[in-house]
């Protein structure tokens, strides 16, 4: 794993409507890593993702892609820079078919898909077998694997998950986290926000945990795996 | 809609069952005698293909791109009158124009060409690019109310389209305007369908099919290219569009200016088939005859869209005539009356949104290569409704 910086935030704050989502958070992604962020409800994860993402506007700070500053940018520039999201919920497109689906992930690029299209069907054999269907007919863990594989279809340097695992069976979410893995070892380097900290914290390189929109604890994964505190608030102390 | 592959047979089905139709077209113009059944048939064919258009394109906003706009009716009106302004002849001006100094546009697209290339050609060429800078004018309106307009949502647009709609039409009655727009006197003496013709050969019928075939044949390209997937992922979900890279601002302008040149075309036509043309009729209720139709045919189907219009106009124009005559297969009944077609047509309406609630077609299409499956599978059914296209 090199040390290289791909992704710095820096000071990043979110407002909603006069309400401070988050509050001046500052974090680097190292190229090759997955990183992830963990925190309860309305800790301000999904709003740095949509910041960094340039769907919401940060209110300031800034966010810095491969030495380049890209916040303010449009989604499509960032999205053609090569950082994707596969955003909470899934929000795949229900009408349109799995194919369609994943070759709108494609939007930005006008070069060959077929490569591509081949390497997500075989990390979704699924969604290769249920090709034609709609995406709205698919079931919740194949609607994720569409998510993933439709961020994933956009060749991303840098690619965001928010909550893979929400809504979803254990196995199912135990799978999608090798197929997270894998995609890692190819190179793709992922930013993983998630509330099921057990499992982000065990695939993760480095992890921050978010509180009310600010970042309190950061560590590699084992480390906070180990920590009281976490063990405590997000992973319920059992043994 | 499912097989993306080409079938050739499909391909060549659908190329005969439309050479089948426009040779039908022609020979309904020329050698068939006119009785009252063709009498009544021409009119509903003509008027089937241009809504047809105008559906097809209202779907493109509404059923493919899921924006709710009400406007349609307006950008119909502006292309009508586009038309109708640049191809009324000179020397019809001091008669059209009577209160308004013979107006301010003197010359004829149709006229000048006839006097070029001779009087079938001109009336042909001329009106089609009378009908080209009908669609640009109200693509061009398009973009310029798009700008405020499509950064709203949901019903704010449709309030908003349909208000811009209405305003327009109360301008183009404006006694100011008048020099251009005849106020609220009607415009004619434009090339109307019946100029259409080479030689002695009538091509009333067959010309608004060709462009309306033409144009919907461009709609249905659009919406299966990579476009049209965008347009579609934008009614399925915008922030996960958005996310993709999708350009909602641009993508959604682009719908609203292609189904706005589109509805101009229609309008254009509409306004050829009038002979005729007056701003009153494209009220808000024109909007929604057109949103019914696309409703009835299945919002996000073009082949639901033709169909619907086809039946739409036949029915309010011929098989449902006989409730306002007071007499039927020659017995009085006291119930018939003028107006009482209406009240049947509302509860027909209302039948299919109860039962039929994803219209005729949902969101499936016909597909010659589907027909042509079904065919080498097992029955001959034909394709009744297939022409549509």
């Amino acid at each position: 794993m090199s040390s290289d910086v791909i992704l710095s935030i820096k000071d990043l704050k979110v407002n909603y409507g006069g309400i401070e989502a988050v509050k001046g958070i500052s974090f680097d992604v190292r190229q090759g890593e997955i990183v992830t962020l963990i925190g309860a409800n309305g800790a301000g994860k999904s709003s740095t993702l949509r910041a960094i993402a340039g769907i919401v506007k940060a209110a300031s700070g800034s966010v810095e892609y491969a030495g380049d500053v890209i916040t303010g940018k449009s989604p499509s520039a960032i999205v053609q820079r090569g950082i994707t999201m596969a955003p909470e919920g899934r929000k795949i497109f229900p009408d349109l078919t799995v194919e369609e689906n994943l070759k709108i992930g494609a939007y930005t690029r006008s070069d060959d898909l077929t490569a591509d299209l081949a390497w997500v069907y075989e990390l979704f054999p699924r969604l290769k077998e249920r090709s034609w269907q709609a995406g709205g007919t698919l079931s919740g863990g194949e609607q994720q694997m569409l998510a993933v594989g439709r961020a994933l279809m956009a060749k991303p340097k840098v690619m965001m998950l928010d909550e893979p695992s929400l809504g979803l069976a254990p196995l199912i979410v135990k799978n999608i986290f090798e197929i997270i893995k894998t995609i890692n070892e190819n190179g793709v380097t992922v930013l993983l926000v998630e509330q099921n900290a057990n499992m982000a914290l065990k695939v993760a390189h480095r992890a921050y945990v978010l509180e009310t929109g600010r970042i309190t604890k950061s560590g590699t994964g084992s480390e906070l795996l180990a920590d009281e505190a976490i063990k405590e608030a997000y992973l319920g102390k059992q043994k | 809609m499912l097989t993306e592959k080409k079938d050739k047979t499909g391909l060549f089905i659908g190329a005969v069952c439309l050479a089948v139709l426009y040779v039908f077209l022609i020979l309904l113009d020329n050698v068939i005698p006119q009785n009252s059944f063709t009498l009544l048939l021409v009119p509903v064919l003509k008027k089937g293909a241009i809504y047809s258009l105008v559906c097809v394109s209202m779907n493109l906003l509404n059923g493919f791109t899921g924006l709710f706009s009400l406007g349609q009716a307006g950008f119909m009106m502006l292309g009508g009158y586009a038309y109708a302004i640049f191809s009324i002849p000179k020397d019809q001006h001091a008669a059209v124009y009577q209160y308004f100094d013979g107006g301010l546009i003197q010359f004829s697209i149709p006229e000048a060409l006839s006097n070029v290339l001779g009087e079938s050609a001109g009336a042909i060429i001329g009106s089609i690019i009378c009908i080209m800078i009908a669609g640009i004018v109200a693509a061009a309106f398009a973009a310029l109310i798009g700008i405020p307009v499509l950064r709203l949502k949901s019903d704010y647009l449709a309030i908003a389209t349909l208000g811009f709609a209405e305003i327009l039409r109360a301008i183009f009655q404006w006694s100011g305007l008048g020099p251009i727009t005849n106020g609220s006197n009607l415009l004619r003496k434009y090339t109307s369908l019946s100029a259409i013709k080479i030689g002695s050969l009538k091509l009333a019928t067959f010309f608004p099919f060709f462009i309306a075939g033409i144009s919907i044949a461009l709609i249905v390209l659009l919406i299966n290219s990579s476009y049209g997937r965008a347009f579609k992922a934008i009614r399925d979900d915008e922030i996960a569009a958005e996310a993709m890279g999708i350009n909602l601002f641009r993508h959604k302008m682009l719908s609203f200016v292609i189904s706005s040149f589109f509805a101009g075309v229609g309008g254009a036509l509409l306004a050829m088939f009038q002979t005729t043309i007056q701003a009153t009729p494209f009220k808000s209720a024109m909007t929604y005859e057109l949103l019914l139709i696309v409703v009835i045919g299945g919002i996000g189907s073009i082949s639901g869209s033709c169909i619907g219009a086809f039946l739409f106009i036949a029915c309010n124009e011929w098989w449902l005539r006989f409730l306002d005559n007071g007499s039927f297969m020659g017995m009085s009944v006291p119930f018939f009356r003028d107006g009482f077609r209406k009240v049947v047509f509302s509860v027909i309406i209302m039948v299919i949104v109860l039962f039929f609630s994803k219209g005729i077609m949902g969101d499936r299409e016909i597909s010659f290569a589907g027909l042509a499956r079904r065919i080498r599978g097992s029955k001959p059914s034909g394709g009744k409704e297939a022409p549509a296209k």
